[in-house]
């Protein structure tokens, strides 16, 4: 077993440093076609940021213009003694670890069973690939409306079918709010993490768990001493994407429940306060308090895929 | 022995296609079919909802959908491929900071800027105007694309380039003979990522627009509220709504797993 070794992390040969001194016309001459992209970047991306900052150190509401002014951090003090806003901050956080989590643990699963070889290998893939493909409204009204609702909703049919007449009939939505918004995602991004890990599968080297077997490994033993540690990157890859986008989520919490029931999450509360509320100043406040918290879990995940990249960055 | 884990894998395909088999077969169904307990799977099959649909005015939604897609996936492109040319083939100082720097944007909650962004289009009069979601879309996608034109533009061998400066080509040429024929799969997948993240928005696109630019899934949540026999239209509607995107995805299946992981994954 001491042949085996984990092909991602060879040291790929440093190349040779480039010393050669550009003149400053030359530097520009580099920069140029960057500029446009960054620039577009920083101002559409970054500004609103900024100008989010100094709203929320501001007293605003659209409902009351003339009474604007300076608050200091009194939209900080609403927002942090604000029991909804506290609770979209749990929320958010159960609902990406949840959807996250499983759908990773089950594309895994998928992942191992599709990279073997059997009849119809490619149909089964489209067949997983195809509600990632489903418009993210749509298969939340899906999920809603046509197997979540208690009375003609294809779930409670099933157990018609299966149970006869007076089978249980749950009201899933009513019953289970967040469970049911965690189901409709994790059906959507499980196929997402099998495609990255099925990548990551079939970049496995194939020689040493030929040898492996040779000696005598047991499925088991090539499973956890070669294919897992293989996969470690592809598997956090898989969560940091995966976390980026669902952590944003707005889309299915808004159609599946309106925010109702305990399912907010913060991206659904800040366009509620915005919308409905009309307090600009808490709005924001509420804003930057998300920004910080990304900034934190952000630093963390980019120090987690800055040494994944790097490596093939600088290759 | 691999018998047994094809029924199994089948078992699972199946699984995770129902949903999108029972959307389909329930706009097949006319309304009293479709929402019937248990569902009637063999109830004969119709087109009325389809119908239904088309007469409710879905061109408008359709058309804003596909000319914000399309619009941003081009400026995406024009941004970006200069940007990773100059993150890759001809290096700036400090490149894999400015990349790093593009990917953090992507990490920032989109909703933290939205009343800014609101703002600014009010007092310049763009809500409710096409143009600013395709300015929006492109700042969505932009980070994408440069990582991931960067990850095809930096297989562009070195010394191919080398030997053309030497042999006296210009930038044109070189970009042409050279850069072209390893850069059109990136763009190809970058392109496919772009359409599919902008078809596919709801949260800038419900709060910018209204009658006039509200984009596909904005008239998608119309449906949010149940109210009578309405299952069959919902499902005719998803399925026009997600077409384009399912039609995308299965033709460059590949391209998929590259741009979804920024090109880490071949």
């Amino acid at each position: 077993m001491t042949a085996v070794r984990e092909v991602g992390a060879t040291a790929k040969p440093t190349p040779p440093a480039r010393t050669r001194q550009l003149t400053a016309a030359a530097r520009w001459a580099r920069r140029a076609p960057l500029l446009p992209a960054l620039i577009f970047t920083i101002v559409v991306t970054q500004l609103p940021f900024v100008a989010t900052l100094i709203i929320s150190l501001m007293r605003w509401n659209s409902l009351d213009p003339a009474n604007r002014g300076f608050a200091g951090v009194d939209n900080y003090t609403a927002v942090f003694t604000d029991p909804d806003l506290r609770s979209a901050i749990g929320t958010t956080v159960v609902l990406t670890a949840t959807v996250v989590l499983v759908s990773l643990v089950l594309g895994l699963g998928l992942a191992l069973l599709l990279d073997r070889k059997f009849a119809g290998r490619g149909l089964v893939r489209t067949m997983l690939i195809a509600p990632f493909l489903v418009v993210p409204v749509a298969a939340a009204l899906l999920w809603k409306h046509a197997l979540y609702n208690p009375e003609y909703g294809l779930f409670n049919g099933v157990l018609t079918w299966l149970f006869g007449a007076d089978a249980a009939q749950p009201e899933w939505i009513s019953g289970m709010p967040l469970i049911a918004v965690e189901a409709s995602l994790v059906w959507q991004w499980t196929p997402f993490m099998m495609l990255i890990l099925l990548a990551g599968l079939q970049s496995r080297p194939q020689d040493a768990v030929e040898a492996a077997r040779i000696d005598g490994a047991t499925a088991w033993q090539v499973f956890r001493y070669l294919t897992l540690p293989h996969l470690r990157q592809y598997l956090e890859l898989g969560a940091l994407l995966g976390s980026i986008y669902v952590v944003q989520n707005f889309d299915a919490v808004f159609t599946i429940t309106s925010g109702g029931l305990g399912t907010a999450n913060l991206p659904y509360t800040i366009y509620q306060t915005f919308y409905q509320a009309h307090d600009y100043g808490q709005a924001s406040a509420a804003g930057v308090v998300v920004v910080v918290g990304s900034i934190v879990i952000a630093t963390f995940a980019l120090r987690v895929v800055s040494s994944l990249l790097r490596e093939e960055v600088r290759g | 022995m691999n018998r047994i884990w094809g029924v199994f894998a089948w078992f699972a395909g199946l699984l995770f296609f129902a949903p999108v088999a029972w959307m389909v077969l329930t706009s097949l169904h006319s309304e009293p079919d479709a929402a019937t307990n248990p569902p009637s799977l063999a109830a004969p099959i119709t087109f009325d909802s389809y119908a239904a649909f088309f007469d409710s005015e879905p061109w408008p939604p359709l058309i804003n959908s596909l000319s914000a897609s399309i619009g941003s996936t081009v400026l995406v492109l024009l941004l970006a491929i200069p940007a990773a040319y100059a993150l890759s083939i001809k290096k700036v100082e400090k490149w894999s900071d400015v990349l790093f720097f593009f990917l953090s944007t992507k990490m920032l909650p989109v909703v933290a800027g939205l009343l800014p962004i609101y703002l600014v289009a009010q007092y310049t009069g763009m809500l409710d105007n096409i143009s600013f979601l395709v300015v929006l879309y492109t700042s969505m996608n932009l980070p994408i694309a440069v990582w991931l034109m960067r990850s095809f533009l930096a297989e562009v061998p070195g010394e191919i380039l080398e030997a053309a400066a030497l042999d006296g080509a210009g930038l044109v040429t070189t970009l042409r003979r050279v850069v072209a024929p390893v850069a059109m799969p990136g763009i190809a997948a970058t392109s496919l990522i772009c359409f599919i993240f902008s078809w596919n928005e709801l949260l800038f696109a419900r709060v910018l627009t209204g009658v006039v630019a509200g984009t596909a899934p904005v008239y998608l949540t119309g449906f949010v509220t149940s109210q009578g026999l309405f299952l069959a239209k919902v499902c005719a509607a998803a399925v026009v709504v997600s077409l384009p995107v399912l039609v995308a995805g299965f033709a460059a299946q590949d391209k998929l797993v590259q741009g979804l992981s920024l090109g880490a994954v071949k």
